[in-house]
Order: C-alpha cells, then sequence, then structure tokens
C-alpha cells in the first residue's frame, strides 16, 4: 500500500484495514498525529487528505484517496508555519497533547474560510477535545492566524 | 447527631496529639536515620558523559546550559518556570537553554509535599507550624519522594533552584578570575557568558570544566527587584515542539525493533482472570503474540492497531471485583460509613446545637470521576539480561523505577526510567500501574523493546478514580450569621488506598485529604464540626486534580450558598461577612470577583453563582454565568480571582487557573463513571464527554499577590467550579441540584 504524506510517497505495510492513524504512527514513525479515542469523538489524530481535515484513526489506508498532510507536513520547529505561529504567539498549547490535530482542523476551516465568524470557529472546532482547557487560546490563535492571512502582518 | 461526653477533655487532648504527633514525626525521621543521614546533601545524580554538572540542576557542555527540572511537565509550565528559576541567578540566555527531565533520584525530592500535609487549615497556618513542615521535608527526602502533585512544584523549587543557578555563577566567576588573573569583583555575568572588565566574553562552556574543581560558595539571592525573567510572561520553553508535533509524549517513544502491545486486564477491577482462550486473536492478521499478566493479558501486533483488535477477540472468563457490583449498591456502602465513628474531626469549634426548627439540612452526592487525560496510559519497556529502561511520562519516576525493578525481580539501581512529556496527568499519571505492566510485558519479551499503549476504554474503565461520596449538612443562620454548621463527609479514602499501593500500609490518624475543602476554610463560624467518616470500598480511588477539594468544595459552598438563601443574603456578601473576619487575602479575591463580574446586575434570561475555596496555599473566588437558550443552559462566562502570592510567571498561572476551572466544569457539568456488572459502565469521550471550544465560557482571570506564603496554582482553579455552576443554576432556575453531574438533572446546551 502507498500514500502521499507531507508530499513524499510512502510504503505503509499490506493491511489494507489498517487505519490511517496507525499508518502513520507505527509504521512511518510519524508521532505527530496522536491517538486519542480510536472512535473519533477526540479529534486528536486529525489529518488532511487533500486540505479537508479527517479523524485518521476512521480511516483505512485503501480508502485513503489523496495527498496526506500531517503536523510534520505544515511546518518544522526552524521554519514555521503562520498557523503555528499563531499558536506560538497566543502561548496555546499546556500538556499539548491535542494541539496538532486542533492546529489541522483550523487550518483546514482558514484554508476554506479565510475570516471566520466566532460561530463557525465553533462549527469547526466542536470535535476536538482538549482537557487542559486550552479553548479560549485557541480561538485567539485561529482569530490571529486568520488576520495574519489577510495581511495584518506579524 | 452523636455526642461524647468528655468533649473538652478530647479537644485539648486533640490539639495536644496532633501537635505531638507532628513534631515526633520530624524528629523520629531525624533520629531513625541518623541526623547525619538527614542533613546528608543527596548525590548529584547527572553524570554526563560529555560537559560537566555543576549541581543536580545544571549540565554545561559544549552546546550551553541544560538545566534539570525534575518535575512532569504535564501542561502546567514547570519546563518554563522551574528553568526560568536557575536562568534568573545564573544570568543564562534563557532562550538559549534546553531542559530535560533528568533520572529518578533522591536529589530532586519535593520538600514541599509534607508542609501541604499537615492536618491544619493551611491559611490559619503559624510560623512554628510552617517550621514544622520545613523540618518534615526530611521524609521526602529520605523517601526519594520525587512526586510533582499538590501543586508544590514552584514553591519546593524556588529557593533550591535559584541556589543551583546562584552558586553556579559564583562559581564560573571564580573559575574566570583564576585564570585569568581579575579581581572577581570586577567580573559581571551576562547572556551565558562571564564578562572581564575589558569586555571579553568567556562563555560558560569554556568555563565548565574548571569550576567542576572548585568549591561551591555561599550564595546571597538576588532581591526579586532586580529579576529580569521571574515576575513576566516567559515563552514556554515546550511551546515549539508541541504546535510542530516534535514533543516526544510517552506514547511516541521510538525505538530501534521495537513491538507495538496492548493490555486488556479484568474491567472487574482487582478481580482475577479465571481462564482465556487465545486462540481466535491469533487468528487474525498481524497478531503475533498473547502474554498472559494473571489478572489479564497483553497481545502484541505488527501496530498498536492490530494489538488492540488482537486483544478484543481473546475470550477471557474474568472473576467477580472485590467491591458491590452496582452504584446504587456502592452509594449504599458508602453511606453505611455514616453509622461508623468517624475517622477525623478536623474542624470542631464550640457547641453544635441538637436540631431544631429553622435548621438548615441537606444530603448531596458526587459521583466516581475519571481523569480521561488526552493521552491514554501508556510505557514502552526494553528488558535486557541484568537492566530494565522504562520510557513514560509519570508524576512519579522514583516509585515508577522501584516498582518495575520489584516486578521484574531487579535492583532498583538495574532500572532506568526515562521521563517524557505527559499528555496530561491531573494525578492518574502519579500511580506506576501502566509502567509496571509495560515493565511485565517486556520481561516476558527479554531483548525487544516494546511499547504498550492503552485503548481508551481500557484507561476510562482501569482508572483511579475520583472517589464518589455523600455528605450530610446541618446549619443555622441567626441574624444574617452563620450560628452553626455540621458537616458529615463519607468516601473512600485517596490517602490510604494510595498509600498501601506506594508502600504497602495505609497510614493511622485522621485523613486530611478526606475533608479538606471543608474543614479548612476561612469562615467565621462560631460553632463548626466537620467530621470525615472513611468508607471501606476496594474500587480504586486515586489523586485527581484538588483531591478531596473537588468534592468537599462542592458540598461546603453548595451549602453556604443555600444559608445565604436561608438568611435572605445575597451569596457574595454573605460568604465576604464570613471570610473578612478571618483571612484577608481570601476577602480580596471575593471582592475582585465581584467587581470583574458585575455582581449583582445580570442580563435577562442570565443569572450568576459564586463560590470560593482555599486550597493548595491559593484562595481563588470564581463567579459562573449561565444562560437560558430555549429550556437548555448555556455556561456564557467566567471570572476568577486568586491570591498566590508571588507570582513567578502570570501569563501561566493565568492558563492555569482557566485549566482548573474548565477541568472542573466538565465534571460537573457531564461527567460521571458508574458501576454495572462490577465494571465501569463508561468507555469513551462520547459517554464521559467535557467542555469543547463551543461550549466553553469566555473567561476573565485577575492574579492578585498579597498573600505573604506562595501558593500553588495548577489545582485551586478547580474546587470552586462546580459550586459556582450548581449556585448559578439554582439563581437561574431556582431549583437547587444537590447531586453531581448537573446533567442528570437540567439540560446543557450541547
Amino acid at each position: 500500500m502507498r500514500l502521499t504524506v507531507n508530499g513524499t510517497p510512502r510504503e505503509v505495510g499490506d493491511d489494507p484495514d489498517l487505519p490511517l492513524l496507525w499508518a502513520l504512527r507505527d509504521v512511518l514513525g510519524l508521532t505527530g498525529t496522536k491517538f486519542g479515542c480510536g472512535v473519533a469523538a477526540c479529534g486528536a489524530c486529525t489529518v488532511l487528505i487533500d486540505g479537508a481535515a479527517v479523524r485518521s484513526c476512521q480511516v483505512a489506508v485503501a480508502d485513503v484517496r489523496g495527498a496526506v498532510t500531517t503536523i510534520e507536513g505544515v511546518g518544522t520547529p526552524e521554519a514555521l508555519a503562520p498557523i503555528q505561529q499563531a499558536w506560538v504567539e497566543h502561548q496555546v498549547a499546556q500538556c499539548g497533547y491535542c494541539q496538532p490535530g486542533q492546529i489541522l482542523q483550523a487550518a483546514a476551516l482558514l484554508a476554506s474560510n479565510p475570516n471566520p465568524t466566532d460561530a463557525d470557529i465553533d462549527a469547526a472546532m466542536a470535535g476536538n477535545l482538549c482537557r487542559c482547557g486550552t479553548y479560549p487560546k485557541i480561538r485567539a490563535a485561529i482569530r490571529r492566524a486568520a488576520a495574519m492571512a489577510q495581511g495584518a502582518g506579524p | 447527631m452523636t455526642r461524647s461526653a468528655n468533649r473538652p477533655a478530647r479537644r485539648l487532648g486533640r490539639y495536644t496529639r496532633r501537635g505531638f504527633l507532628v513534631a515526633t514525626a520530624a524528629v523520629a525521621g531525624g533520629v531513625a536515620f541518623g541526623v547525619w543521614k538527614a542533613r546528608e546533601v543527596p548525590p548529584n545524580p547527572l553524570a554526563p558523559e560529555e560537559g560537566v554538572a555543576l549541581n543536580p540542576w545544571l549540565l554545561i557542555d559544549a552546546l550551553g546550559v541544560t538545566v534539570v527540572v525534575p518535575r512532569a511537565e504535564m501542561g502546567q509550565g514547570v519546563r518554563t518556570t522551574l528553568a526560568a528559576l536557575v536562568a534568573e541567578e545564573l544570568d543564562a540566555d534563557f532562550a538559549a537553554i534546553r531542559v530535560i527531565h533528568g533520572p529518578p533520584a533522591q536529589a530532586y525530592y519535593n520538600g514541599a509535599l509534607m508542609e501541604a500535609g499537615l492536618p491544619y487549615p493551611a491559611y490559619a497556618l503559624t510560623e512554628r507550624q510552617r517550621w514544622i513542615g520545613r523540618q518534615m521535608a526530611v521524609l521526602p527526602k529520605l523517601l526519594s519522594l520525587q512526586v510533582t502533585g499538590g501543586s508544590t512544584s514552584t514553591v519546593d523549587a524556588f529557593e533550591k533552584m535559584r541556589l543551583a543557578g546562584a552558586t553556579a555563577r559564583e562559581t564560573l566567576k571564580r573559575a574566570a578570575a583564576a585564570r585569568t588573573g581579575a579581581d572577581i569583583a570586577q567580573l559581571l555575568t551576562e547572556a551565558g557568558a562571564v564578562v572581564l572588565p575589558d569586555g571579553t566574553r568567556l562563555p560558560y562552556p569554556e568555563l565548565a570544566a574548571e569550576a567542576a574543581a572548585i568549591a561551591p560558595p555561599e550564595v546571597t539571592l538576588r532581591d526579586p527587584g532586580q529579576w529580569r525573567l521571574l515576575g513576566r510572561p516567559l515563552p514556554r520553553t515546550d511551546m515549539v515542539e508541541k504546535v510542530t508535533g516534535t514533543a516526544t509524549f510517552g506514547a511516541d517513544v521510538m525505538l530501534p525493533g521495537m513491538k507495538f502491545a496492548t493490555v486488556r486486564m479484568n474491567p472487574r477491577l482487582g478481580g482475577p482472570m479465571l481462564s482465556f482462550d487465545p486462540a481466535p486473536a491469533l487468528a487474525l492478521g498481524g497478531v503475533e503474540r498473547v502474554i498472559d499478566l494473571g489478572t489479564g493479558i497483553a497481545v502484541v501486533g505488527a501496530t498498536t492497531w492490530h494489538a488492540m483488535r488482537g486483544a478484543e477477540a481473546v475470550a477471557v472468563d474474568w472473576g467477580p471485583a472485590p467491591y458491590p457490583e452496582t452504584s446504587a449498591e456502592i452509594f449504599a456502602a458508602i453511606a453505611a460509613a455514616f453509622d461508623a465513628a468517624p475517622n477525623s474531626t478536623l474542624r470542631d469549634d464550640g457547641e453544635i446545637p441538637p436540631p431544631a426548627a429553622g435548621d438548615v439540612s441537606a444530603e448531596y452526592r458526587v459521583p466516581f470521576l475519571a481523569h480521561a487525560t488526552m493521552e491514554p496510559m501508556n510505557a514502552t519497556a526494553l528488558r535486557t539480561a541484568d537492566a530494565l529502561e522504562v520510557w513514560c511520562g509519570t508524576q512519579a519516576p522514583v516509585v515508577t523505577r522501584d516498582k518495575c525493578a520489584e516486578a521484574v525481580g531487579l535492583d532498583p539501581a538495574a532500572v532506568t526510567v526515562h521521563t517524557t512529556y505527559l499528555g496530561g496527568g491531573f494525578g492518574r499519571r502519579a500511580e506506576f500501574d501502566f509502567a509496571v505492566l509495560a515493565a511485565r510485558v517486556a520481561d516476558a519479551m527479554p531483548g525487544t523493546p516494546v511499547k504498550v499503549t492503552w485503548s481508551r476504554a481500557e484507561d476510562m474503565r482501569h482508572d483511579f478514580y475520583r472517589p464518589a461520596a455523600i455528605a450530610r449538612f446541618r446549619g443555622r443562620v441567626a441574624g444574617g450569621r452563620i450560628a452553626a454548621l455540621e458537616a458529615a463527609i463519607a468516601a473512600p479514602s485517596v490517602t490510604r488506598q494510595s498509600m498501601g499501593r506506594l508502600a504497602g500500609f495505609a497510614p493511622p490518624g485522621p485523613d486530611k485529604g478526606h475533608v479538606e475543602g471543608a474543614f479548612d476554610q476561612p469562615y467565621a463560624i462560631p460553632n463548626w464540626r466537620v467530621a470525615g467518616h472513611l468508607a471501606d470500598l476496594a474500587v480504586p480511588v486515586g489523586f485527581w486534580r484538588s483531591v478531596g477539594n473537588s468534592m468537599n468544595a462542592f458540598f461546603h459552598e453548595s451549602f453556604i450558598d443555600e444559608l445565604a438563601h436561608a438568611a435572605g443574603a445575597d451569596p457574595l456578601r454573605f460568604r465576604l461577612d464570613h471570610v473578612r473576619p478571618v483571612h484577608a487575602p481570601s476577602a480580596r479575591v471575593l471582592e475582585a470577583v465581584a467587581e470583574m463580574s458585575g455582581w449583582g446586575e445580570d442580563a435577562p434570561g442570565t443569572a450568576k453563582g459564586v463560590a470560593f475555596t482555599h486550597s493548595f496555599g491559593t484562595p481563588v473566588a470564581e463567579v459562573v454565568e449561565v444562560a437560558d437558550e430555549g429550556g437548555s443552559i448555556r455556561i456564557t462566562r467566567a471570572w476568577i480571582a486568586c491570591d498566590p502570592g508571588r507570582v513567578l510567571d502570570p501569563a501561566i498561572v493565568e492558563a492555569q487557573m482557566v485549566s482548573g476551572l474548565v477541568y472542573g466544569l466538565s465534571a460537573a457539568a457531564m461527567q460521571e463513571i458508574t458501576f454495572a456488572g462490577g465494571e465501569v459502565a463508561q468507555e469513551n469521550f462520547w459517554d464521559h464527554d467535557a467542555l469543547r471550544l463551543h461550549t466553553c465560557p469566555k473567561v476573565e482571570v485577575r492574579i492578585l499577590q498579597d498573600n505573604p506564603h506562595m501558593g500553588g496554582v495548577g489545582e485551586p482553579g478547580t474546587p470552586p467550579a462546580a459550586a459556582a455552576l450548581a449556585n448559578a443554576v439554582f439563581a437561574l432556575t431556582g431549583q437547587r441540584i444537590r447531586e453531581l453531574p448537573l446533567r442528570r438533572s437540567v439540560r446543557f446546551v450541547a
């Protein structure tokens, strides 16, 4: 089975039923994508497939039709993407375990809706749980990332 | 109400005996182990292959300065604030320092744990009691209690990690003086270098080897007025890793040749496994092995998913649980504890009058609660011929090392524990069960590293839960004041269970944790008694963010609201009237939260509730606003005022306050763990949910710094949340809800 992950073709083994989450983590060693619940109830495993946010615990590798982007493909510590810069500016993370999923969910929102209202943010982010309660900062960082993309500058 | 005839004598005896016990415990520590042992400086556990460890908290090598922060980073920001304590005095470049957790070691004992355990209300501790608490730090030292908990990390580190930085700085200056012949008084330190009078910079890495040969001098710590890092918001040292997916949590550990496994233990917690058939699992693709763990099984697979699928397929015959099978029977067992003599009466002031017409009485109930950290329990282990290595997120690395050693028959010295980032702790990772299970799986496959990750259901159903509890309150108001208050609280004891797991014995004497949040609040009540009844119940219970405060603050602050209502008084003013005469910092947080929230003015269709708790040395007042949205309740806004004394990083304190509130509101509104057939009924976030972004209130925080003693911040935001919400629901609907979660009685916006 072959997938395109962060722009690179990757071999992920021969089990078509293997959820994308575990192909990323256990086969490819891309551990930025997190396991939280296994039933699409928490959003920690969110990745992009052709730009759309999906719960990778619920997508079998055989069903992946498109390019996969994980948190490792968004930016790196040396070259943060603007959305990650916004997260750093607002010092969002506490334990940090849910944040890759939050960031990818927010990235998908901003890609389709560059200037989301509070209601848009509510609707888009409702599936992503954070047990540390960083929600107010997540909201602020999404607004900041939207402003950066609108050219408000850093 | 039972009343013993010898109360005056008992009261005197109680105070005397308690003081005596505390003092002798401190002395006994010295005597039993030898005073020399208690005073001995623990050895420096750091033995770097390159570079120099000037003390247990500081490594300097060619790459620069590395600070050892020997506390679990579980979101509360210790790797930032504790690193800043060293960097402040060291004059290190904060942006360039690296932070590691370091090994389990006696040197990293938590000296602040004992003061928190003193059986007195923290707001009223005398200087002598605080002194005793400090002397009792010999106990965590002798027991190597390297523990992250009790909201103590900053309090414990405040002096010793600044001293680590200061002594290293002065030693480095001496090394520079010896090398260059410069007058030490003329040397400056700045951004990781000693600066000579001519401006030449000698970076610390160039001086470290020479400094290591110099005995550290006595130093004086800088006045806070000179601080450049402490007291202001710093960029968190873990932030960039956490937004790029490069932070390594326990679940992210990858080792060459590593296998993936999961466990499935008896869901009737503590019960035996009668038999199991691995054949259905082994028939599945990708399942490599099923391991008998006695009270459950482990499955090794090609990936974690294959292992989890395999574990579900194993046919198991589970034996019964060692506790009643249903929640109803469990609550009956808790209620039965009221019939026995109390374990504690840590508040016993004045005389409780016999019941009379006009008394206010109420019974409250709270459920068991799971921690439900975002990262499910896991650990990775590698057993070799004569050693064991363990990787996991843990709040107690020394205990984890020792328990893993015991589980595989090794000496603790042969076990290495690597502490990773924690994807949430909240007390769950103060336990060691997940590490021991991984060690046992590794023991069955020597030479092969194995990562053991629990499914969410396994995590939810094998927790050490916040205890379920029942409280009975009776009170009397006269002239707008509380004339008498009697409380009795029944629950299984976290202290006894956890000490049994840790040390093999249950400590005797009054269990403070069982009644904290109720007996130790700064209210002026002339006749006041709080009795704690321990229920003998084998349901596993443990430390859940704010521990006893999480339930007792709900009981106490709900009842204070009921008394205010009975007195016809404003609930916030009523609290102030009782708190102001006792503890000024507590009164000020109430005044602050009143001002912030616009207390007394509610928009149509909204209402506010207030609650206050002094916990972990920090008074916190919270106001929660709720709104009626078409018959459902929305939590719209919240205000927090706290006074933790001197604040080292206001942004982290604020974040912890919000976090504690959201954690408490989530539990109060939505969460419960129930039992049926001896098993936990809940299994995932769909039936044990929490607030989410769209249901989280807007929160405003004000931090006061008038408290003369530093308090904690990781937990004190949680206790008032449940009562503030329940009191707001009462203000909105007139419905007084005495049982959590509130969604049993009202509907919340989903």
